[in-house]
């Protein structure tokens, strides 16, 4: 046992840290991911002494009593043994006591609903094949693909699927919940630091499942303030007006910007200073936002399969209209 | 005798092909089902391969999303309902008759029906790859991606009504075991005498019947829903999708222990045979895969934690589940205390067995990690799952079941499998399958969910993605070798004795290699649990008989079920494809069948002395 501890700090020392800080679970960002976390370390730990004890029984027996060669000899016909049934009964009843306490404890713990709290913000997630909406019902925005949240306030989800199940996930902050389809699910989530965290959709829902991700952005409640009035602000239209028309007629019978426009396909405003183009076209790579783009409204079929949006030949977008309407929403940023 | 000659009659006998189709012979059963399983094991064993192809490196275009989709769709229902299952009923039928000092099973002709329902049904799933409408939904077919808005085509259809037909089978199977372990048992082999492997396979029997009428009932509503536009799971008109996964895993978390309970059987008779010890806390053993079996039916909503059930019903589950370890703790140890102070030989079934008990281990250790729930909702539908149950599926299930072949292999063919093959089988095996699986975890608690067709780059994922296609490669050469080991095998002539491994414990190692068509000439008296071992520690040779030699009734060959399946399997594609007149005919057949079946009596035959004298081989 004197032995056994120290290689069980080790071992959850080596977990801690783990990975990259905005996609990990081992490398918590926030309170939620954080707890989780503590009740892995714990399971973990018991887990590893179960595993170690019965490794080295089994190396044990495997070595001490191996046949030799040619022995005839027959063992004593053991039939069992009270005691030793007893303990390797009673201790894992007991080893599950301490994990079943705190898990019953997180358990109606992460299930409390700020949904009626004031101080809370309050983020209605809706998931479609494959792409995220987020409406912010107190401020009356909507957004798609980059969550923007303040720090050091709890924000309450309401999660729903519009079409097939997923599930809602950021790793570094917490763990899932799934999106029905019909009815609505809770959750809640804190974001203790400023920064980018991935996030991910987390059950099968068609060809481009693995595409589905989306990042959240936690940013200080000033900015965080800037941001909502900004997306409240008057929508920015192409300034040259045949593209305007075309933009109106060819885009925003599904999509939005600011006022103008459908909602059901993801809400473009401020599109340009969003993280990504379909949720993993980062644009600090490859050939950045406008290019990015480019290739989503010439080929959206071609990046993500399965897409609902039309490509360049259903749409009869020319290549120069394309590049215009790139061109516009690239650099349609909002400042906050 | 004259009683007997009056309604005994000449009964055609068929030799050939047309034997093993109307064969009701359970040993012949068995290895229809293990030539079928392992048929179905090696295609999904080409699809894992597949996968793990294209996962090798990030953004990599082997495959497309959707043709992944179905890939790992039909890997996980080919292995578990097309492999898995198939393989532990051959050896269900291969060994519990023989265990139990049974000449068959008590419905025959209901064994040969659920295996030709079973193999039908295989066919008709697999046939969506030639038909180009392949399920791919995943082996959950959660609605509504399965229902008909989302899964327009008929690849999901194949997966119902494949599943459909293979499940009557699996339920038939069930019925069958269950009956003849309760009343087919030698004179004197109480319940409490059983080999351990004939208790695991009644308990699952008794999980059969009530776990597969729920996936029954399940496919019938998700049938209605796309073909007959019915609602069940459709939001839109008042149905409810969360309504399936109850349904789902009322059914499929009993399939977890119906698979790993009859492994546990046999790692029980493997062990305490190859250690020459009687198994530690027989009745401790008993209780405990009693228990497993009722805890297996409180805890399906342990795949549901995230689904949103409340914090009530996430608590009670979470509790519920991490009480199954207890009694599968005492399985583990009750082994190793076997094993101590055995005089333990590593044949390969006994590798097979002794590699699965840390490997089981691992998987279970883990299962009780993702019952803590909160936990779960960061492992659930990531690579730390699929970790998890490749780990009790493949490392105990598939381990259990090599361990198992490797064992009963000469009373089933009458020749041991090649050693050295299978020493190689194992440890390319069990390498290649810790490689491939161990990572995973990993993989999965850095942020990758599963069911993925690729991942960016960058992410952490990419060296361990590439060491899981290493060792899943290793795993394809493994089950090549083992497939070599029994073309070689084949080749060698049948000498095995009764008794080839010499410490044989159980009533199957009382009689010929293979046994003979009506197994024991003499029913034998059991005296005690480890009958033989019993009868060979006080210096017999054979066991005492419980009756005279005479005449033994056995039962007539029969086409029927064999053209019974075949009638579904039409009606089937009938359903699918909306053409009802031959769906009619299909089920014309089958019923048409049953009618022959009541109306024409037959009494089966019966072998005499004399004939048995000549040895009439199976």
């Amino acid at each position: 046992m004197k032995r056994l501890l120290p290689l069980l700090t080790g071992l959850v020392l080596l977990l801690t840290a783990c990975g990259r800080e905005d996609l990990s679970t081992l490398n918590p960002q926030g309170p939620v991911a954080e707890k989780q976390f503590e009740l892995m370390k714990l399971s973990i730990g018991i887990m590893a002494l179960v595993v170690v004890v019965v490794f080295a029984i089994c190396i044990y027996v495997l070595i001490r009593f191996r046949r030799k060669q040619g022995d005839k000899a027959i063992p004593e016909q053991v039939e069992g043994n009270h005691k030793l049934e007893v303990i390797w009964t009673v201790i894992p009843i007991v080893l599950l006591l301490i994990l079943g306490v705190p898990t019953i404890q997180h358990v109606f713990g992460l299930a409390k609903d700020y949904s009626k709290d004031k101080d809370a913000v309050q983020v209605k997630v809706t998931a479609h094949q494959y792409w995220w909406e987020f409406e912010y019902t107190d401020y009356g925005i909507t957004t798609a693909q980059d969550l923007i949240v303040p720090t050091g306030k709890k924000i309450s989800f309401e999660l729903a699927a519009a079409d097939v199940k997923h599930s809602f996930w950021i790793p570094s902050i917490g763990g899932k919940m799934d999106t029905n389809p019909g009815s609505t699910n809770r959750m809640f989530l804190e974001f203790p630091k400023e920064g980018v965290f991935r996030g991910k959709c987390a059950e099968l829902c068609g060809p481009s499942h693995a595409l589905m991700d989306f990042k959240a952005k936690a940013v200080s409640q000033e900015s965080f303030d800037r941001w909502v009035a900004a997306m409240k602000a008057p929508a920015v239209m192409p300034a040259d007006a045949e593209l305007a028309e075309k933009f109106t007629s060819q885009c925003l019978s599904c999509h939005a910007v600011g006022e103008n426009g459908g909602n059901s396909a993801p809400n473009l405003t401020g599109i340009g200073g969003r993280e990504t183009v379909g949720g993993f076209l980062f644009n600090d790579e490859g050939g950045g936002v406008e290019q990015h783009l480019k290739d989503w409204i010439t080929d959206p079929q071609g990046i993500k399969k399965g897409a609902m949006m039309p490509g360049a030949e259903d749409t009869g977008l020319t290549e120069e209209e394309i590049a215009g309407i790139a061109k516009y929403l690239a650099e349609y940023k909002l400042d906050y | 005798m004259a009683a007997a000659h009056a309604h005994g009659h000449k009964v055609k006998r068929y030799s050939g092909l047309m034997d093993w189709l109307t064969t009701v012979d359970h040993k012949k059963i068995g290895i229809l089902y293990f030539i079928a399983g392992f048929f179905f094991f090696l295609i999904g064993g080409l699809e894992a391969i597949i996968i793990r192809i294209q996962l090798l490196k990030p953004m990599n275009d082997v495959v497309a999303g959707d043709t992944f989709n179905e890939l790992i769709t039909m890997h996980g229902t080919t292995m578990i309902f097309l492999a898995a299952m198939p393989l532990l009923f051959a050896l269900m039928n291969a060994v519990i008759p023989l265990q139990i000092g049974a000449r068959d099973v008590a419905f025959p002709f209901l064994n040969s029906l659920g295996f030709w329902t079973f193999f039908f049904g295989g066919v008709l799933l697999n046939l969506s790859w030639f038909a180009g409408a392949v399920p791919d939904a995943g082996w959950t077919s959660y609605v509504p991606l399965a229902g008909s808005i989302y899964s327009s085509g008929h690849g999901v259809d194949y997966y119902v009504l494949g599943l459909q037909i293979a499940g009557i089978g699996t339920l038939l199977g069930g019925i069958n075991f269950m009956a003849t372990i309760i009343n087919m048992r030698a004179p004197g082999l109480t319940f409490m005498r059983l080999p351990m492997f004939t208790w695991a396979i009644f308990i699952t029997s008794a999980l059969i019947v009530f776990a597969f009428p729920a996936l029954t009932v399940g496919l019938v509503a998700l049938m209605f829903d796309r073909l007959f536009n019915a609602n069940f799971f459709d939001v839109a008109n008042g149905g409810n999708g969360v309504l399936w996964e109850h349904i789902f895993w009322v059914f499929g978390h009993p399939e977890v222990y119906i698979l790993i309970l009859p492994a546990f059987g046999i790692i029980s008779e493997v062990v305490s045979t190859f250690s020459r010890k009687r198994l530690f806390g027989y009745s401790s053993m008993v209780f405990a895969t009693v228990l497993i079996a009722f805890l297996g039916f409180m805890v399906w909503a342990h795949h549901m934690f995230t689904t949103g059930l409340g914090p009530v019903a996430n608590g009670l589950f979470s509790i519920a589940t991490m009480l199954i370890a207890v009694p599968t703790g005492v399985k583990i140890f009750n082994w190793l205390f076997t094993l101590w102070g055995g005089s333990i030989r590593f044949t390969t079934a006994n590798l097979f067995a002794i590699g699965f008990i840390p490997t089981f281990v691992m998987g279970g250790v883990t299962g009780v990690m993702l019952a803590s729930a909160p936990a779960d909702y960061q492992y659930h539908d990531t690579y730390f799952v699929v970790a998890h149950f490749h780990y009790v599926i493949v490392g105990g299930l598939i381990l259990g079941i090599f361990a198992g072949l490797h064992y009963w292999w000469p009373k089933m063919f009458g020749r041991i499998l090649n050693e050295t093959l299978g020493k190689i089988t194992f440890w390319t095996f069990f390498i290649g399958f810790h490689l491939t699986f161990f990572v995973q975890h990993f993989l999965g608690l850095l942020g990758m969910p599963r069911r993925v067709y690729t991942y960016l780059g960058g992410q952490g994922y990419d060296d361990m993605n590439f060491i899981s296609t290493i060792g899943a490669i290793l795993m394809g050469i493994g089950t090549i070798v083992f497939l070599i080991n029994i073309f070689v095998t084949w080749a060698k002539p049948r000498n095995a004795s009764n008794d080839p491994w010499e410490d044989g414990r159980s009533l199957e190692w009382t009689i010929p290699s293979p046994p003979p068509e009506y197994n024991f000439k003499q029913t034998p008296l059991v005296r005690g649990y480890d009958a033989w071992w019993k009868e060979k520690m006080e210096g017999k040779t054979a066991m005492t008989p419980a009756e005279p030699v005479g005449s033994i009734h056995m039962p007539s060959p029969s086409i029927l079920p064999f053209i019974m399946s075949v009638g579904l399997f039409i009606a089937g594609f009938g359903f699918m494809y909306d053409q009802l007149i031959v769906a009619g005919v299909g089920l014309a057949i089958t019923l048409g069948c049953m009618v022959v079946r009541s109306l024409v009596d037959d009494h089966g035959f019966h072998i005499e002395p004399e004939e048995q004298d000549k040895g009439v081989q199976a």
